[in-house]
């Protein structure tokens, strides 16, 4: 078996994607965990759909006791910190952030991507119901939408498809797609390979992906630093 | 001379009549949940309400402590309005879910920002308004679709309640209210969007102690207040949180 970045990779990756000044939402799971690789110096500036802008890293395990607060929490429902210059509001406010263009990009999980950048993701998998929650306003109105994946399925089947076959978050909404084997870009209705985990080929990425891909012309292996 | 200060969540909520519409501030965890108005329309019995929360309680988080899961399990809700309804556990279904699944209870879901602008159209008077949000996935159902900007858009109707349960910090005795970080999500949208508001707070101070440039909640929008006793005694497991709360 070759292998395939981690979560935490993937996730670098995906903060190379920040700029300074950038107004991020980041989604549960491998998305949360892009703040723990903001290059030093830059600041970006995290929104949770419950109405906080700006607050600082989530609270470890060890500083529970210390510094857990109920009033403070992302959308995970995790405790985050204070930090200076954060600011709360409610949440017609906080979706007036995102429906109005405000957020300059987000990081989603994904049950399914289409080669047209439909995203699926909030029907769990074999339960007949889902959460929809705030990642379909995002999905939708965003500037940015990066889906972030293991590229395929437990039992290996491709997660990034033709057409979706689970209810959608929202119709061609996807820009970039950072998977544990390749970063793809979603341009115009097509897939474009763009960079390549150390040690993969076009060949073997193809192979675990159901549509076709477009080789970029400048492909090249993903760099976490 | 008015007086909106209840004694009791038992006096406050004593009116809510069978059928109502109720909404209830609420998110991913404990803060900003108006735990004892809810115990107390459980104790009070009210059946056939329509809850309108982001969560239809008991969720991942929140399965440990009683939020309006209990007016679910005491089998008083018939139809839930909620952006995230489900547990995210699929080891630990929330009642809500049994209810959904089996029918017993019916499930509006609405995409969070949709949920939280039609609450604030509801209190602002604007019956109706168009949002990208939902066009082309299954949300669009049974709703008019209209293009603005070249981007489809569904159009959405506002929510209105009989009452808010709203969960702040502060109110003064005009009921005008400030909240504490993320308490206040969904809670001064719902203050505005029901006839009656009922606010659960920490502290009830005199008019004059609030700094009016720091109002949140004008206080014409809260018809009753009541003041949440020294020692809640929950949520549960939470109660080291409560206490790095109390020393703010």
């Amino acid at each position: 078996m070759k292998e395939r970045l981690s979560r935490e990779a993937m996730a670098m990756r995906i903060a190379k994607e920040l700029f300074d000044g950038a107004v991020v939402n980041l989604g549960i799971g491998i998305p949360t965990l892009v703040s723990s690789f903001v290059p030093e110096g830059m600041t970006v500036i995290y929104h949770t759909e419950n109405g906080a802008l700006g607050f600082g890293p989530v609270v470890t395990a060890e500083d529970m006791k210390e510094k857990a607060d109920i009033d403070l929490v992302n959308a995970s429902g995790q405790y985050v910190t204070p930090q200076a210059g954060m600011c709360f509001f409610h949440h017609a406010d906080s979706f007036t952030m995102i429906r109005g263009g405000h957020i300059d990009m987000t990081v989603l999980g994904v049950l399914q991507v289409s080669e047209k950048g439909d995203l699926a993701n909030w029907m769990f998998p074999g339960r007949g119901v889902g959460n929809i929650g705030g990642g379909m306003d995002l999905a939708f109105n965003a500037k940015r939408v990066i889906a972030a994946t293991e590229h395929t399925t437990k039992d290996g089947k491709p997660k990034i498809v033709k057409t979706c076959s689970v209810a959608l978050t929202a119709p061609e909404c996807v820009d970039l797609i950072v998977t544990d084997i390749a970063v793809i870009e979603v341009k115009d209705k097509r897939l474009w390979l763009r960079e390549l985990a150390p040690g993969w080929t076009v060949d073997e990425v193809q192979a675990l992906t159901e549509p076709t891909l477009r080789v970029a012309p400048d492909l090249k292996d993903i760099e976490l630093l | 001379m008015i007086n909106k200060v209840f004694e009791t969540f038992e006096e406050a909520v004593k009116d809510v009549p069978d059928g109502a519409v109720i909404m209830v501030g609420n998110f991913a965890g404990p803060g900003g949940t108006p735990f004892y108005l809810i115990q107390a329309l459980r104790k009070q019995g009210a059946k056939n309400l329509t809850i309108v929360a982001n969560t239809a309680g008991g969720i991942g988080l929140t399965l440990d402590y009683d939020d309006h899961r209990i007016l679910f399990e005491n089998k008083q809700v018939k139809k839930v309005i909620a952006s995230f309804p489900f547990s995210t556990s699929a080891s630990r279904p929330s009642v809500a879910e049994k209810q959904i699944l089996s029918g017993e209870v019916e499930l509006e879901i609405v995409p969070q920002g949709t949920l939280s602008e039609r609450i604030r159209a509801g209190g602002a008077g604007i019956p109706a308004f168009y949002t990208p949000t939902g066009a082309g996935t299954v949300i669009e159902k049974g709703k008019e679709v209209r293009v603005f900007d070249d981007r489809p858009c569904l159009l959405e109707r506002a929510l209105k309640a009989d009452y808010a349960f709203v969960r702040a910090f502060k109110a003064d005795l005009m009921g005008n209210l400030v909240y504490r970080g993320t308490q206040r999500q969904f809670n001064p949208i719902m203050a505005i969007a029901a006839r009656t508001t009922i606010a659960e707070v920490d502290r009830i101070v005199d008019a004059g102690e609030l700094d009016p440039e720091s109002v949140i909640t004008p206080g014409i929008y809260v018809k009753r207040i009541v003041k949440v006793k020294e020692d809640p005694g929950f949520p549960r497991h939470l109660e080291r949180n409560f206490q790095v709360r109390r020393v703010q």
